[in-house]
């Protein structure tokens, strides 16, 4: 078989992948090859019709197609940048080999000096949440209604309940609702909302719709499409509260309950897997526990803001072209993060004292999720327990993703543990 | 008037079918669901069983070991999924030692072979298993099967010897007349020699239209967990507990395509549809599971299903022409699976009686082999697909399945005609994001080969749509 050389080989053409291009291209990788299994580049962002993106990036509001497209012409103007569509990759090897399939061109093998890996997450489904009852149509992940609405123009169910306060679950209430569905309600398990607070203004509290907190599906009934779901309240300890259960007559559950990266070309060739996140174990580079191989994006932990999925594809981007091109700094001293009390989870997993692409002092972006809401409080960063920073914050939530900037300058040490923490006082 | 109509097409039915296609028979299968295998035939735990359990000297024992025999030409011929890895049944405390040593000389007087390991010859098997086990009985002739691939291959390789299937087409009523029996169904009503009744959970009913001998099927339902294909080397041997009562007890298996099985549960219910799962069965059987493996990673979970077995009153198999030219298949419930070559088997010899058996001169015992682009090097992947470009289109991301396998299962012989018919066919669907990926493209392919509106593509029966009309 021959193998096509390319210098870095990015799977997955959504906002990680494209930005990740870019920025490869914009320090000097010639060759670039995006492999992506849909019709077009874009991503998840191409089903997401609403706009809201790009606030941060454009300091303008955009749809998910607009955001996309900005990206996609982009890459475009880049000769370096080949984007091949409906490629599905099969597998990758540690010697970075990509194997991929498609209609056109078959089954292939392409070489890569580098490679990011930028293949997005995807939702949990009922089985994974284990919700009990009959097993009927009319049971689907909000993610799978918004394509079925906004790609292939299907209408999925007329009387709706959103399980899960997540925002594709918050987006599809209004957008149902918007097509004609009436949506009666929405539940969420813990005691506050995972979505975005604009996404609960904006998708319920306008259209009327009611958040159940503390509240779960006991029970989906219906021995061919779904007829009906019982709804019942939870303790603190998620047990179902007795007396407290409603019928809702609905022909359609989405489920909204939680997004996990999708890594399997990863674990495949035994790359570290973070426990918390279910993405890779990355540096400061985003590169992963086998050298040359980068993740971003959503399959790297998942994002509620497309603005810093582009940013973190560019930071791949750019560290992949270091590495072709052999100045990637490596440096025997290494930093371990571990999240301290009220942080769920804290990328990235490792750090490196060296240089970035500008010859500068790098600075270590720290992204992190807190364990449940919080107000008024401090994020303390420590270093072997000993405070480098401390930031007030009003609110916090689980559903808003966080960063805080450590500079070299700021750190004890090139080495030991480096801890984020809420912290009261 | 037919010389033979097959109520039901399960594994038992289209058995049946399959090896009475060897014949020159006018044959019809009537089944009352949108396709093959749809119920109970498609919710078990999948196991070939090797037949050490069943009382020595009972239909079950003789109908099983037999079964196993037959397995190894029935699944090469048709090419069928299928695995001999070998089963461990494994005593944990006295009690269960003892039962196990009962279940030692029962597999001997039913001449399966078996082997009692001690404990660190069980853990040198399988090192994920419990510490604490005390004994485990080994029966290497067990197996796995592609239970979803085995009513298909047999009904397939019927039909290309002749057989006609008729889908969603349900028995309403069965009289005797003279030399043989008109049957009524929602469509049509027919005249036939003769009839077996393969009908799993309705088989009762079945009986009960003819016979002055009345049956009764209590469904008996088992809950399972399905995990992903995480570790091929997690668990290399179907794990059993030891049997009770009520069943074989919980295992811990592989599948074909390197899943793993938790279950099943055990208890009687009113409905015959009750396909529903419940959260404290569940719970018992992980638990129950976690004392045989106590590693297993809840995360992988993708999915919980129910399964009814059609249990007879009376326990056991009910294999036996009941009036002339009228077979019964009643109660065939586990290690039913395991017995359909041999059950098939025992129908010949009874249309014998009635009827002359004449063999065919052109049966063809063998399926055209399914194409599978996951078991190819790169370079014969590589040529295939350069040859067959739809086999590069790749339609679902988890278990890595290409359009042109679906249109392959869509075109065959009792080809696939729903979503769950697809996936129950060629895999998508089965993986991770349980067709989050995938469903939009199959009701796309399915529309498209069946001549069909997109929206009036069903998962499985009728009433099972998933669209409901374009938007404006």
């Amino acid at each position: 078989m021959e193998t096509k050389q390319y210098d870095l080989i990015i799977i997955g053409g959504g906002s990680a992948g494209l930005a990740a291009a870019i920025a490869a291209a914009d320090h000097g990788v010639e060759k670039i090859l995006i492999l992506e299994k849909e019709d077009e580049a874009g991503g998840i962002l191409l089903q997401c019709i609403h706009n809201g993106f790009g606030l941060h990036r454009f300091k303008e509001e955009l749809t998910g197609p607009e955001y996309a497209a900005r990206f996609a012409s982009e890459a475009e103007k880049r000769s370096g940048i080949e984007i091949k569509v409906r490629s599905m990759v099969l597998k990758i090897t540690a010697e970075k080999e990509v194997h991929y399939s498609s209609e056109a061109e078959g089954y292939c093998v392409v070489q890569g000096k580098a490679i990011v890996c930028a293949t997005g997450c995807s939702e949990r489904t009922r089985g994974a949440i284990k919700i009990p009852g009959d097993r009927p149509t009319g049971v689907m992940t909000a993610g799978l209604a918004q394509r079925y609405l906004n790609i292939d123009g299907y209408f999925v169910g007329k009387k709706v309940f959103i399980l899960g306060s997540g925002d594709i679950g918050l987006i599809m209430a209004r957008r149902m609702t918007l097509e004609g569905s009436k949506v009666l309600g929405v539940a969420e398990l813990m005691p506050y909302s995972n979505g975005l607070t604009r996404n609960i203004v904006q998708c319920l509290n306008d259209f009327d719709i009611p958040l159940y907190l503390s509240h779960t599906v006991k029970k989906i009934i219906g021995k061919e499409r779904l007829e009906k779901i019982v709804l019942a309240q939870v303790d603190e300890k998620f047990q179902f509260i007795p007396g407290t259960d409603q019928e809702f007559e609905v022909d359609t559950l989405l489920l909204s309950v939680g997004l996990i990266p999708s890594n399997p070309l990863l674990t495949e060739i035994g790359v570290q897997i973070h426990p918390k996140t279910s993405g890779p174990l990355v540096d400061e580079n985003m590169q992963t526990s086998i050298p040359g191989i980068f993740s971003c994006g959503n399959s790297l932990h998942v994002h509620d803001l497309v603005d810093f999925v582009s940013m973190e594809g560019e930071t791949a981007g750019i560290a992949a072209a270091q590495f072709i091109q052999g100045t990637l700094a490596t440096s025997e001293d290494v930093i371990r993060t571990e999240p301290g009390p009220g942080v769920g989870y804290l990328l990235p997993a490792s750090l490196h004292c060296g240089k970035d692409a500008d010859g500068k002092e790098n600075d270590f972006v720290l992204k992190f999720r807190v364990q449940k809401p919080f107000q008024n409080v401090s994020l303390v960063v420590k270093q072997n327990g000993q405070i480098l920073k401390k930031v007030k914050k009003a609110f916090l939530i689980p559903a808003e993703m966080e960063n805080l900037t450590i500079r070299q300058a700021d750190l004890l040490e090139k080495n030991g543990i480096l801890s984020v923490e809420v912290s009261n006082e | 008037m037919k010389d033979l109509i097959i109520i039901g097409a399960g594994a038992i039915g289209s058995a049946a079918a399959r090896t009475l296609a060897q014949y020159e028979l006018d044959i019809l299968v009537l089944e009352k669901e949108s396709d093959v295998g749809e119920v109970t035939s498609s919710a078990n735990s999948a196991i070939v069983h090797s037949g050490y359990d069943p009382v020595p000297g009972s239909e079950k024992a003789a109908m099983n070991v037999r079964g196993n025999l037959l397995y190894d030409q029935m699944c090469e011929e048709l090419d069928i999924d299928m695995r001999k890895i070998g089963s461990l049944t494994i005593a944990t405390n006295d009690e269960e030692v003892e039962i196990l040593r009962g279940l030692e000389e029962r597999g001997r007087q039913n001449g399966v072979p078996v082997q009692m390991l001690n404990r660190e010859e069980t853990l040198a098997l399988e090192p994920n298993l419990t510490p604490e086990v005390k004994l485990a009985l080994l029966a290497p002739t067990a197996g796995i099967v592609n239970t979803f691939e085995l009513s298909v291959a047999l009904m397939e390789n019927a039909m290309d010897n002749g057989v006609k299937l008729n889908l969603n087409e349900a028995v309403t009523g069965i009289r005797a007349i003279e030399g043989g029996y008109e049957v009524t169904t929602n469509r049509a009503v027919y005249q036939t020699r003769a009839i077996v009744n393969a009908a799993g959970l309705f088989s009762d009913e079945i009986n009960n239209f003819v016979n002055p001998v009345k049956y009764e099927i209590q469904p008996r339902k088992g809950e399972y967990f399905v995990l992903d294909h995480f570790d091929p080397d997690f668990i290399r041997h179907t794990i059993f507990t030891v049997p009770s009562s009520k069943g074989k007890g919980i295992l811990v298996s592989p599948t074909t395509h390197g899943n793993y099985i938790l279950g099943p549960s055990a208890e009687f219910v009113e409905e015959k549809d009750d396909y529903s799962t419940d959260g404290e069965t569940l719970a018992q059987v992980l638990a129950t599971a976690k004392k045989l493996v106590p590693s297993i990673p809840m995360n992988q979970v993708i999915r919980e299903f129910s399964g009814l077995r059609a249990v007879e009153k009376s326990g056991h198999f009910i294999i036996e022409e009941s009036l002339p030219g009228f077979v019964n298949l009643v109660g065939i419930q586990s290690p039913g699976l395991t017995s359909c070559p041999a059950i098939a088997e025992e129908v010949v010899k009874f249309l014998s009686n009635t009827m002359e058996m004449k063999k065919k001169a052109d049966f063809n015992p063998r399926r055209r082999p399914m194409v599978r682009l996951n078991r190819m090097t790169p370079e014969e992947r590589a040529e295939f697909v350069k040859k067959n470009p739809k086999f590069g289109n790749i339609i679902c991301r988890c278990e890595m399945v290409s359009e042109g396998e679906v249109l392959d299962c869509i075109h065959r012989n009792c080809g696939a005609a729903t979503i769950r018919g697809v996936k129950r066919r060629v895999r998508p669907g089965m993986g991770k994001c349980q067709g989050g990926f995938c469903q939009p493209r199959i009701i796309k392919i399915l529309a498209r080969e069946l001549g069909i509106k997109n929206e009036d593509v069903r998962m499985k029966s009728p009433g099972s749509f998933i669209l409901m009309g374009e938007t404006k």
